[in-house]
């Protein structure tokens, strides 16, 4: 079974953001007073696995191995079947 | 005389200095390629600077899951010195070598510039020869050398804070850190650049002793 996987990696909370506060200084300058500018990195790709669990736990693995690092990053793994 | 190899990463900048600089310390360097496994020829190691794999997804990540990285466990294991110097640190944190992670500049920018360091530990190889608490100027070149821990109080309590900024912290490192080791201290990752103070000629010689201090080193 073929699978979409999306994965959202974010700087944990407390983390310094320099490139989103540089966007948001940024904004400013253009006359848009946003406040809490955040920044998610997200990478995508399809995934072939005898099912859901499977696809999740794959794509799980990979974060823990490159996709992340543990120490700064927090992760979100999204699983939808591909129909394409 | 002691074999030295320099690790070379498709994107690596920095190794024909650090090569340069072993050779006038007195030691025997010579290149390894990112895919070689057995590293056992060697007395230490160096993982010199640069952009390997163009920084893509992090600084140092993906450098750190080639098959050189294998060669390197073993030579940690082996009680053999290894230095990673700016990318190389980057590479070391991110293989876990080395406690915490360098990520993005507090300002956003790349800073090049010689800043004062202060040597808080002397028990590396590398900062064997220095005096502990001894100031030192060094260039830095990074965008992603910010320090940061959870460890930090674990850190203090095994002397693994190898490098600090003196003065002013220019990319805003937790504590001003700048160089970390591991619990051994035969691992050591810093991101000033002593290959670029390791001759007069380069307006300061003060980096050499790091490379003097692995030709020393006796396991």
């Amino acid at each position: 079974m073929k699978y979409n996987a999306e994965v959202k990696i974010s700087l944990k909370k407390g983390m310094l953001n320099p490139e989103a506060s540089t966007i948001q200084r940024a904004l400013a300058l253009l006359g848009y007073e946003v406040k809490g500018t955040d920044t998610i990195q997200t990478i995508k790709f399809t995934i072939d696995e005898e099912d859901e669990k499977v696809a999740r736990e794959e794509v799980d693995d990979m974060c823990q191995r490159l996709l992340c690092n543990p120490v700064i990053h927090d992760y979100e793994i999204k699983i939808t079947p591909d129909n394409s | 005389m002691m074999k030295v190899g320099v690790i070379r990463f498709p994107g690596s900048n920095c190794d024909r200095d650090v090569y340069h600089a072993l050779e006038l310390a007195g030691g025997k360097p010579d290149y390894i390629w990112w895919n070689q496994k057995d590293l056992s020829r060697f007395d230490a190691i160096v993982i010199p600077g640069g952009f390997s794999y163009g920084d893509y997804l992090r600084a140092g990540a993906i450098a750190s899951i080639t098959p050189v990285i294998d060669g390197i466990k073993e030579a940690v294991n082996d009680g053999k010195p290894v230095l990673g110097i700016c990318n190389g640190a980057q590479i070391l944190a991110e293989v876990g070598l080395v406690p915490g992670v360098f990520t993005n500049n507090e300002n956003a920018k790349f800073i090049c510039e010689r800043v004062e360091l202060k040597v808080t530990s002397t028990r590396t190889p590398f900062t064997s020869m220095y005096k502990k608490g001894e100031v030192i100027k060094m260039p830095i070149a990074h965008a992603e050398g910010r320090y940061h821990t959870e460890e930090i109080q674990k850190l203090h309590d095994q002397d693994q804070i190898v490098l600090k900024f003196e003065g002013k912290n220019p990319n805003g490192s937790l504590e001003a850190i700048t160089g970390v080791c591991d619990e051994s201290g035969l691992v050591c990752a810093v991101m000033p650049h002593p290959e670029r103070a390791s001759e007069s000629v380069l307006g300061s010689d003060k980096g050499l002793k790091f490379f003097k201090g692995i030709i020393k080193f006796k396991s």
